[in-house]
């Protein structure tokens, strides 16, 4: 984990604005999957069309970065560049589905489930490095046992309980963000 | 609103965030480098008239003849920033 890891989107976009570029090179690795999300998960764009997307919501992002009045709403303001991104370029190709009919269907269950998976992988962060390297490349790389084995230098048959421990710490984690404030005594 | 959070729906929550494809994230962060070049290649044209023009007539060539090779986004708002100006 850097110390840019661990900014608030806030200050992570004030540092931005002054032109910092390793700042900027965190913004895009910690929104780089959620925009790829909405893209391909969401909208379901041909690699070809999520490619280009997603190098215009940062390009834009980028540029307009002044525009954006309130540092912590980067997210928000991030999701609604890449819809309408999505959406122009389900309208400018060859699909005969209306656009509005294809805005209507993504804006319910499917971002949903991005933002709720979004906040999973906040919760990751706050697991220890060997648990968010093991779940990272069981689940979204989809790597197997067997190469997770040889790249760790871990035992394979050790894998499957590794993993189950750190899910176990995640719900522990995301449940301890769910628990209502008062009366948690913190 | 509390969430239970089963093995089997924590294993689809983490899968749907998969990583994005390593060259258009590497891309993407190139951008403040990417903008130093517009912003040098922009002044230059604002103060040397020939390169201005060489620039106008065919934006591709003149800026693979100054070694050049810009992002395509990059050329397509210098091509606007010339046109406006």
């Amino acid at each position: 984990m850097t110390a840019l890891s661990t900014l608030s989107d806030a200050d992570l976009v004030r540092r931005c604005r002054t032109g910092d570029s390793e700042a900027w090179s965190e913004l895009v690795e910690r929104y780089s999957r959620y925009v790829y999300a909405i893209c391909v998960r969401g909208f379901r764009l041909s690699d070809e069309d999520a490619e280009d997307v997603f190098q215009d919501v940062f390009t834009r992002a980028f540029l307009r970065l002044e525009t954006l009045r309130d540092g912590s709403a980067l997210k928000p303001w991030l999701a609604q560049l890449t819809r309408h991104r999505c959406l122009d370029a389900i309208a400018s190709s060859s699909r005969v589905e209306p656009v509005e009919e294809v805005a209507a269907d993504v804006g319910s269950g499917d971002m949903e489930e991005i933002e709720e998976a979004f906040a999973v992988r906040e919760a990751v962060a706050g697991l220890s490095d060997a648990c968010q390297d093991i779940l990272d490349r069981f689940f979204a790389q989809d790597q197997s046992y067997r190469t997770i084995s040889h790249e760790l230098d871990i035992p394979a048959g050790t894998i499957a309980s590794r993993i189950a421990r750190c899910l176990g710490k995640l719900r522990s984690e995301l449940e301890g963000r769910n628990e209502p404030a008062e009366g948690s005594g913190e | 609103m509390t969430r239970s959070y089963e093995e089997e729906r924590l294993g689809k929550l983490l899968r749907l965030l998969q990583p994005a494809p390593p060259s258009w994230v590497r891309a993407a962060q190139e951008l403040p480098y990417a903008r130093r070049t517009f912003d040098e290649i922009v002044a230059r044209a604002e103060a040397d008239l020939a390169f201005r023009q060489a620039l106008i007539a065919d934006l591709e060539r003149s800026l693979a003849l100054e070694g050049d090779k810009p992002d395509r986004r990059i050329v397509a708002e210098l091509r606007e920033r010339l046109s406006e100006s």
